[in-house]
């Protein structure tokens, strides 16, 4: 048996394979934060007076907040001043004006992780946004995007190109006083991506933005802004990595997403942030704010998540259910393998009536991992005949692990119907033992067993990036048969 | 085929075989039959390469190598099938998913090309067919929900898929009605063969009057006792256990 817990620890602690740094030249903020460098970071990139002005409300407001210390999780203190708040690829200055523009290496560092952007845009039919550290790297497929009318770009340049759209939804989710690392976020936030699905239109593809740590001692701050108006449609992935370094990096990004009338968003995250060692050095802390806004009657916004990444986990993608009949959903697989700390899970708050939301989580955990679930459903007075299923299932390996389920209901209207259902199970030797009797390493036997756990939510990712997530878990493919 | 030579093994402390002497040649049916506690299920784990048990003296060959040196998935992937006497569930892994990854690992190791997931499904179609199995099971979660006699069915169609040298068979006749032991005996027998050796081990006379044997075997408290041809299963079944495994004059 300790034999047996030894190799699924071995398991599920691979090597991180993405820890590689590219050394690309890059244009630095000093250390630090204070007035001065918000107005470096919003002068850097050319903003209008409002955005800065909104920026240094946020950086006020951050400057009265005190971290939050009520999750799960435990880490040193962290030095603000210690942090480099903006990092660009010195030949990214001006920004690039399309795929042939952009530095050959930037472009190296994409095929390395797996996103070959002209590839991309010719085969798989994907449009990517890149992020390096803080600035956009390139956007593929804009111009066919732009022909249906929808905007897909880096958010520094949706600023430049459409200040009115950004001027009236930024913040409108997740206001610039939400919480300590939003405030950050709001003041000191580089880049991200912007969408703008109008009114009645499909997307036709996935938009995809890929985020990458290079510079060290580097936070990153992204902001995604997402908006689909009346009846339109968009699927949305993103994916993370960040090469491996013995100091913890911070990750405090802020995603809004805003739906109208019978409008869908679908926002898939794979995020394989370097996890830290064995020993529980160095990793990113993740340290995230999502959230959607279902303004309209009838809309849909689901968040689907595979979280394999980061040192520590801190994120809770909410849909705020304020038009009636609009629907919320949250999937959700989280692993906390070798020292990682995971504290995620959701908030569905149900303002309007027949609101309908689905919660089903999956926490892995591995080593001296720690997973924790933390979610609310709040049912409002208003909230006639709201309904939220929950799921949170807990998976161990190994005896030095821990699985931690903190579900939260408040119900102010008596015609909601609640359900919850939980369960915490551990991979047992004797399936172990089954799978290699067939022929099957135990690597590939833990896999499955997990990939089998995790059916339900790999079921709602896209295929391109339900087959990552596969192969992120060690997973051969699953859904090839049947 | 199968040569196991003066094999020890104790679990927990306990010796539980005490010196097996068993060969099994390529093209033969064996059957081991002993009461409870005799060591059968032991020796069937011991030969797949369960971790857990202390090997003290003695050797197995396998086609000639050493079986005892090679880990559960090498000696899968050699050839030896374990039809296990509790099928093992795996909640929301579907059984194709599951078998085409196993079949996939035992052609890699023998050079075959690897199924894709039309040439998996048409094979496994025709195996299930054979076994009156309801293809829609290989949707279904492995052995999650499934019943004893389906469970069973499940390991004799994930065998006949895995085409093993050598087939072994833990109590595989449990639990099955008599027209599912009929369907299973059936299976095993299309898989008899001159290059194919198997070993039944079983408490109970019943399957081998549908899977005849070769030789039969009794195993009393880790030691094999008596050898003999099929009547000697029926003498067992006669006379009991007690009766029939005093070692021969």
């Amino acid at each position: 048996m300790p034999a047996e817990a030894k190799k699924v620890r071995d398991l599920l602690s691979p090597e991180y394979k993405f820890g590689w740094t590219a050394d690309i030249e890059a244009e630095s903020a000093p250390r630090g934060l204070s007035e001065d460098t918000v107005r470096l970071i919003s002068a850097k990139k050319g903003e209008p007076d409002w955005l800065l002005e909104w920026r240094l409300r946020a950086y006020r407001q951050w400057r009265t907040m005190v971290e939050p210390r009520w999750s799960n999780v435990t880490y040193p203190p962290i030095d603000y001043q210690d942090i480099i708040y903006y990092s660009a690829p010195r030949s990214a200055k001006d920004g690039p004006k399309s795929l042939e523009e952009v530095d050959p290496k930037l472009l190296e560092v994409y095929a390395k992780l797996g996103i070959p952007l002209k590839e991309q845009e010719r085969l798989a039919g994907v449009a990517v946004d890149a992020v390096l550290d803080s600035v956009s790297v390139a956007t593929t497929f804009k111009e066919k995007l732009g022909s249906l009318g929808i905007v897909f770009c880096s958010f520094s340049e949706a600023v430049r190109e459409h200040p009115e759209l950004v001027r009236r939804w930024l913040g409108s989710v997740v206001p610039h006083t939400d919480n300590f690392f939003a405030a950050l976020n709001s003041a000191v936030f580089s880049d991200g991506s912007f969408a703008y699905i109008p009114k009645g239109v499909r997307c036709p593809m996935e938009l995809s933005t890929y985020f990458r740590i290079n510079a060290a001692d580097t936070g990153q701050f992204e902001r995604t802004l997402i908006v689909a108006e009346e009846g339109a449609y968009v699927s949305y992935l993103e994916g993370c990595t960040a090469p491996r370094r013995d100091t913890n990096q911070l990750h405090a990004a802020v995603v809004e997403l805003v739906a109208l009338d019978d409008a869908e968003i679908k926002y898939s995250t794979v995020q394989n942030w370097y996890p830290g060692d064995a020993e529980g050095r160095g990793g990113i802390y993740n340290f995230v704010t999502k959230r959607g806004r279902c303004l309209g009657r009838r809309s849909k916004i689901s968040w689907t998540q595979v979280e394999t990444g980061s040192a520590i986990t801190w994120k809770y993608p909410s849909c705020i259910l304020q038009g009636d009949d609009s629907v919320g959903a949250f999937y959700s697989v989280a692993v906390a393998a070798n020292r990682q700390q995971a504290d995620t899970g959701t908030k569905m708050i149900h303002l309007g009536r027949n609101t309908r939301s689905t919660i089903v989580s999956k926490g892995i955990s591995a080593g001296r991992g720690q997973n924790t679930y933390r979610g609310l459903v709040r049912i409002q007075k208003g909230a006639a005949g709201a309904r939220n299923y929950s799921q949170c299932d807990s998976l161990l390996l190994g005896d030095q692990c821990g699985a931690h389920t903190f579900p939260t209901v408040e119900v102010h209207n008596p015609t909601a119907r609640l359900e919850h259902e939980a369960s915490t199970s551990k991979i047992g030797e004797d399936q172990l033992f089954y799978c290699r009797s067939r022929g099957l390493s135990a690597e590939d036997a833990v896999s499955l067993i997990v990939a089998g756990f995790c059916k339900e939510v790999f079921k709602e990712l896209p295929m391109e990036f339900a087959v990552e997530a596969r192969k992120l878990l060690g997973v051969s493919l699953e859904g090839a048969v049947g | 085929m199968l040569e196991i030579r003066d094999l020890h093994a104790r679990v927990e402390g306990r010796d539980i075989l005490r010196g097996i002497d068993l060969t099994v040649p390529a093209g033969e049916v064996h059957a081991v039959m002993g009461p409870n506690g005799s060591g059968k299920s032991t020796l069937a784990h011991v030969l797949a390469g369960r971790e857990g048990y202390e090997i003290q003296r003695g050797r197995v060959l396998f086609a000639g190598r050493d079986l005892l040196a090679m880990s559960a998935e090498e000696r899968a992937r050699e050839g030896l099938f374990l039809a296990f006497q509790y099928p093992v569930e795996i909640p929301g892994l579907s059984t194709a998913l599951f078998l085409k990854a196993a079949l996939n690992a035992v052609r890699k190791h023998r050079g075959e090309p690897e199924l894709d997931a039309i040439e998996f499904l048409a094979l496994a179609k025709v195996r299930m067919a054979r076994l009156g199995m309801d293809e829609r099971l290989l949707q279904r979660p492995l052995n999650e929900g499934f019943s004893g006699g389906e469970k069973k069915r499940n390991e004799i169609f994930q065998m006949a898929m895995l085409e093993p040298r050598f087939c072994l068979l833990d109590e595989t006749d449990s639990g099955l009605d008599i027209d599912a032991l009929k369907l299973v005996a059936d299976g095993v027998n299309a898989m008899r063969g001159p290059g194919r050796a198997m070993l039944l081990i079983t408490h109970y006379e019943r399957l081998l009057e549908y899977v005849v044997p070769d030789a039969v075997h009794v195993l009393s408290q880790g030691r094999i006792v008596r050898s003999g041809d099929r009547t000697l299963a029926r003498e067992l079944e006669e006379k009991g256990y007690a009766g029939a495994a005093a070692p021969r004059p």
